[in-house]
């Protein structure tokens, strides 16, 4: 009779399943440097256009420092998006998939390395944004409390990858249908987060709409970073931000683990787990 | 000497929706099955025939319908993550890692997956390297290797965490007719270890024939034979088998097969000469006269002709009713 793994030899195993696959993230993603300059030099761009319009049309500096900060957040999203919600997906199309089906390793442990090295990686890219931003646009930002808005900055990563968990466990057993859904998650998050939109956008976007985008957690920690770094303000201020960020974790973790479960277990009864282009 | 079963499956049996209107497609057929510690088993079958089926569900990718498999003994619906630990697949075709990664950094990856400490995997894959000759490729992004490299990498990490059962799903497909003889040899190599299983299948009767202890045919989800190559092939030499070469090939191939006395036929054209070899595993050799007058009732000429070894090709012939083509 096999004997059965003790506690502390589960944890171990999952722990280097989820640091290799973090790693696999960090050195996949930062090998070739042409994909670096791209993803930092390209939503200079966009962020540009948008402190060029805003000071066309007199409003003050600060809501360029708003847009630099907001283009680095969406720097997260769009990561969540396309390289963590539909990344099942991906692996079933190259294979890989089936490989992680059959080792001993808890899926989540692998999902929690993709979160980990995604973050990683687009923690750099965002912080490169920000620099490029400020040097080349001399925005203002007033970092009365560093600490607090590192806290936040941190909370509010771990409730959107979270969240992209919960995402790529859905997604698991679907192809075409992942794929439409991250699209069709894109540009209304871009829109209804407010990341370029700083100034229009309480009084032009509906209270519903406003509503609907603060289940995103990276509006919530978008607002918060915002109100540290640009107002000023200190921790007193952004304490209901911090609360619904770990509000939305706690909430995310335990559904995306049950998600997970449950298509896992859906796609061995229907046989779908190693079908490709369904 | 009894010995221990490494698997083993009880009336298993698993349906796959069909088309609608058509009913269930049945992927497996109570099939019942044992597997023993020290073995390399071979499943013959045709595409479709459920032999992919079988090791998913082995491997705890695929829930059976009904029935029940079991691996040393477990479960493989209610102990999956303690199978898991020792069991590892090499599916043909596919060649899992990230193609952005180096053969030793894929290798690493692999051996994380199995929680191996950093230097036993290093140790482990310095071996696996040297018997798959992948030294050369080291670091070499898996993106740039050929198929044939790209496999071997597929089998290291089948061999990364030393299973003690490996399922390898047709591991020649694709493959040079060296680097399919040296996987042949690294298995029986291993196997030689010690307390390993493998469970073979594969369109390659001879590669079944050199490998395996035992083999299982199976075809439409049903195990229509299981015995060692040996004692199958001396079951088919009750009847006859001959090789008969004819040009031009039968337009009414049916008719030869519908002769009382016919087991099986399987054809092979030679396109640049135009000549047809049949293989026929026939009842008893009386069947020829007829069999005869039918290939020149067809307006075919017979060229050369004479009775053959039996080989696992006939024994498949014979269970199946036609070759693998």
């Amino acid at each position: 009779m096999l004997p059965k793994a003790t506690p502390r030899e589960e944890l171990l195993i999952n722990l280097r399943a989820a640091y290799a696959r973090m790693w696999v993230r960090l050195r996949g993603s930062n090998r070739e440097i042409t994909g670096l300059v791209a993803e930092i030099g390209l939503p200079i761009l966009t962020i540009g256009a948008y402190v060029i319009l805003y000071r066309a049309i007199g409003l003050p500096p600060t809501a360029g420092a708003a847009v630099i900060i907001g283009g680095a957040m969406i720097a997260f999203w769009t990561n969540v998006l396309w390289n963590m919600s539909s990344q099942w997906f991906w692996e079933r199309e190259s294979g890989n998939l089936e490989m992680y089906l059959v080792a001993p390793v808890s899926r989540m442990s692998v999902l929690l390395g993709m979160a980990m090295g995604g973050s990683v990686n687009t923690s750099i890219r965002a912080l490169g944004i920000v620099l490029l931003g400020i040097f080349v646009f001399q925005v203002p930002f007033q970092l009365a409390d560093p600490l607090s808005i590192g806290l936040v900055f941190v909370l509010t990563l771990v409730a959107l990858y979270t969240m992209g968990m919960l995402f790529a466990s859905i997604f698991m057993l679907y192809g075409r249908e992942a794929w439409n859904t991250a699209n069709l998650l894109q540009e209304p998050v871009y829109f209804l987060s407010g990341a370029y939109f700083p100034r229009i956008y309480a009084p032009v976007v509906p209270f519903a709409l406003q509503a609907a985008g603060s289940l995103i957690p990276m509006t919530i920690g978008l607002d918060a970073i915002r109100r540290l770094a640009i107002n000023g303000e200190g921790i007193a201020t952004v304490w209901p931000h911090i609360l619904a960020l770990i509000a939305c974790t706690l909430i995310l973790f335990p559904l995306a683990r049950r998600a997970l479960n449950y298509m896992e277990s859906l796609g061995k009864k229907e046989g779908r787990l190693t079908l490709r282009w369904q | 000497m009894k010995r221990d079963l490494s698997i083993e499956t009880k009336s298993l049996r698993r349906l796959f929706k069909g088309i609608p209107g058509k009913g269930d497609v049945v992927a497996l057929d109570q099939v019942d099955l044992e597997v023993y510690d020290d073995e390399i088993f071979g499943l013959l079958g045709p595409n479709g025939a459920g032999k992919t089926t079988l090791i998913k569900i082995l491997c705890t990718l695929l829930l059976p319908t009904e029935g029940q498999a079991l691996i040393k003994g477990l479960d493989v619906v209610k102990r999956a993550s303690q199978i898991r630990r020792i069991i590892n697949l090499v599916s043909g075709g596919e060649t899992p890692g990230y193609g952005i990664l180096s053969v030793k950094e894929n290798l690493w990856f692999f051996s994380q997956l199995y929680g191996l400490p950093r230097d036993f995997a290093k140790d482990r894959i310095a071996k696996l390297v040297d018997q798959l000759e992948l030294q050369d490729y080291l670091n070499t992004r898996m993106s740039k290797l050929s198929t044939g490299y790209k496999q071997r990498l597929n089998l290291a990490r089948g061999f990364v965490n030393d299973p003690a059962i490996l399922f390898l799903d047709e591991p020649t497909l694709g493959l040079d007719v060296l680097s399919a003889r040296h996987l042949r040899t690294l298995v029986k190599d291993w196997i030689r270890t010690g307390g390993k299983t493998v469970l073979l299948t594969t369109h390659y009767m001879a590669e079944a024939d050199q490998l395996c202890d035992r083999v299982g045919i199976i075809n439409r989800g049903k195990i229509l034979a299981c015995d060692t190559p040996q004692r199958l092939k001396t079951k088919v030499t009750g009847g006859a088998t001959w090789k008969i070469e004819i040009t031009p090939n039968l337009s009414e191939l049916e008719s030869v097969k519908s002769i009382p006395g016919v087991v099986g036929l399987s054809t092979t054209d030679n396109i640049e000469t135009g000549v047809t070899t049949l293989k026929l595993v026939l009842e008893e050799e009386s069947v020829m006269s007829d069999l005869l007058s039918k290939i020149r009732e067809n307006g075919s000429k017979v060229l050369n002709m004479g009775k053959s070894e039996p080989t696992l090709e006939d024994v498949y012939i014979s269970l199946v009713g036609t070759g693998m083509e």
